[in-house]
């Protein structure tokens, strides 16, 4: 299938910092794909390279296997982590605003119904909750009815409730076959949402590939979370970590495992089994935690 | 399949009403706007209703090169009194007819003549400190017409101030914020070009401050019984272009600027001289040749010089040409700088 995007061999310096160095993917039609990693990686100057806001030092970006021309943002749709929006207009009004801007433009009753705004609809802007707000931003990327939509860290800020139903919207999008590149230190929302993620740290591109076929790739094992006081009897050999206020062993074998915590008297009223995540994966590819 | 120009349109006219809408919704600031300037001509006015101000103001026509002192004439020296030169005759002719200066010397021709006005006391009395100064007489040219009230004068400033510093804040500062919060960078993300985005923020702000300041010109001119001798449609016109020139000035300052506290630096470092400058509270006739010359370069001295020719003169669009041709030529140099200098974003 051909690639919607791609990024080849992109750099960005400013000054004495090279932000992005040398990051090359493709990003299929149809799919959402994912750019990870910590604060400072270099994500949002890489997808603002991919949004044809920033022009890279060296490298280029290809839309459909062409060189990013005049009329590319048309055909896009962005959402960035903050933005401003016109004081004293309501959500109806910023998006009669927008919509305005673009010449191929979705009905702002579908967007209304797609993004949930029907309840805020009159309401000034400047009186919306942070989800309110992102939902009308998400519609706002997409009046123009975009081949590729961005989203910049989206969630960034919302409590969890909000940012669990701004997830069901971007799968209602994504149900709708839109295209998605989505830059997020949330690694949950990356394996929910994502197809296809990269890895970037240090501008550097250090992994990608589908969420489950990465952690199948870097692990065979999964995590038994206990409380730290339990740490004191685990000496017959097991490899184990201490985090916090709990204590992590990672093990291929469950049952076996289980069985030896039994044998040395630990407690497993407060035991948790979970399955490897990204966050795991990227301790593991660079030996930081990832929100550090 | 789209229009260019049609697209270009419809992104323009967005823009402008969205900006539009986002200032008149702004409460305060319209209020601010439109009752600062009518409380403060009402303050002058009721401040200056009473009798004339203290000073003398003479002005002399001399040749080019022969100083404005005691060896031209003994009254040249006299105490309390402020002689200036004079180029033109007419023009000077003018003003001792509206009192807005006390008397007229002529050494240019003789022997030297002076105007006086019949109805102004001032003239009399100066016309006996002349006499007593001695020297070698002067011919007695009598001239008469109603003292233009000070109101009348200072109104025209008053208001050009109001459009000024609306103009130049009401642009530089929101475009500054929009570049703060990141509100230009999303409009970046759109097809709407840099061109469009500064005209529509251009055409709202005109519409808005004429709307604002008509209304303000038409409360003052109730109240105050303002004198207008000429035509209200070149006093608009001229306004419109003064109030598009400084405009422009403002997009030139807010270009690249993302500090609000620096924007406004600079604009007060830009208004606040040329309230002294282009002469918005007191004449600045007699003020140094230099200072003359450079208020000569600021739109708010062609608007006050030309409404004043308006509205106490009755002096038609041929008169204000040269007013309107400064306007015009300063109104393009900012266009083009502003938008050769805007940037969407922050460095």
């Amino acid at each position: 299938m051909p690639a919607v995007l791609e990024a080849r061999d992109l750099v960005k310096h400013y000054a004495r910092v090279r932000a992005v160095d040398g990051i090359g993917f493709a990003v299929q039609e149809g799919s959402c794909f994912g750019l990870l990693g910590p604060n400072g990686a270099g994500k949002s100057t890489t997808i603002e390279m991919l949004e044809g806001l920033l022009k890279p030092t060296s490298g280029q970006v290809l839309f459909r296997g062409a060189p990013l021309g005049g009329h590319y943002r048309e055909r896009v749709g962005i959402q960035f982590q903050s933005t401003a929006l016109q004081e004293h207009l309501t959500t109806s009004e910023n998006l009669r605003f927008f919509s305005a801007l673009y010449p191929r433009r979705r009905p702002l009753h579908e967007l209304v119904a797609l993004c949930r705004l029907e309840e805020f609809l009159d309401r000034d802007t400047s009186k919306l909750s942070g989800g309110q707000r992102q939902r009308l931003l998400l519609a706002i990327a997409l009046v123009n009815q975009p081949e590729v939509l961005f989203l910049d860290e989206p969630t960034t800020g919302l409590d969890p409730q909000a940012r669990r139903n701004f997830w069901d919207l971007v799968q209602g999008v994504k149900a709708q076959g839109k295209t998605i590149v989505l830059t997020t230190h949330y690694m949950e929302e990356a394996y929910l949402l994502c197809d296809h993620i990269v890895i970037v740290d240090h501008g550097k591109l250090i992994a990608q590939g589908s969420p489950a076929a990465l952690l199948a790739e870097h692990f065979d094992d999964a995590v038994l979370e206990l409380p730290a006081a339990e740490a004191g009897k685990l000496n017959n050999g097991m490899v184990y970590k201490q985090k916090g206020d709990t204590v992590e062993i990672h093990t291929p074998d469950i049952d076996k495992t289980i069985a030896g915590l039994q044998a040395v008297g630990a407690s497993l009223a407060h035991l948790r089994i979970r399955p490897r995540t990204l966050e795991d994966l990227f301790l593991e590819l660079t030996g930081r935690e990832l929100r550090t | 399949m789209s229009n260019p120009v049609l697209d270009s349109w419809r992104r323009l006219r967005a823009a402008t009403w969205a900006r539009s809408l986002e200032f008149i919704r702004d409460k305060s600031a319209v209020g601010w706007n439109v009752i600062f300037p009518v409380l403060l001509v009402l303050g002058i006015g009721y401040v200056f209703s009473g009798p004339g101000q203290p000073m003398f103001k003479v002005g002399v026509l001399a040749p080019a090169g022969v100083a404005l002192d005691a060896k031209l004439h003994p009254f040249l020296a006299t105490p309390q009194v402020q002689f200036y030169r004079e180029e033109a005759g007419d023009a000077a002719l003018h003003k001792v007819q509206l009192q807005r200066i006390d008397m007229l010397l002529d050494f240019s021709a003789s022997p030297g003549r002076y105007w006086v006005n019949e109805q102004s006391p001032k003239g009399k009395l100066l016309e006996q400190l002349m006499h007593g100064a001695g020297g070698a007489p002067l011919q007695r040219q009598a001239t008469s017409g109603a003292e233009a009230r000070y109101v009348d004068w200072v109104t025209p400033g008053v208001l050009g101030m109001n459009m000024m510093f609306g103009c130049l804040f009401g642009i530089g500062y929101v475009i500054v914020r929009y570049r703060k919060n990141g509100y230009l960078k999303r409009l970046n993300a759109t097809p709407l070009r840099a061109f469009e985005f500064l005209l529509a923020q251009l055409l709202s702000r005109l519409l808005l401050v004429m709307a604002i300041n008509s209304a303000v010109y038409t409360a003052c001119r109730l109240l105050l019984h303002l004198r207008m001798e000429g035509s209200y449609w070149d006093l608009l016109l001229l306004a419109t272009l003064a109030a598009f020139s400084m405009i422009a000035l403002g997009l030139v300052v807010s270009a690249r600027i993302s500090s609000e506290e620096l924007a406004g630096g600079i604009l007060n470092v830009i208004g606040t001289p040329m309230v002294v400058m282009c002469g918005v509270f007191i004449s600045i006739d007699g003020a140094p040749h230099f200072l003359q010359m450079a208020a000569q370069l600021l739109p708010l001295t062609h608007l006050l010089n030309g409404a004043r020719a308006i509205m106490l003169d009755g002096a038609g669009l041929q008169q204000i040409a040269p007013n309107l041709l400064a306007l015009a030529a300063m109104s393009a140099v900012y266009l083009v700088l502003g938008a050769a200098l805007f940037k969407w974003r922050q460095d």
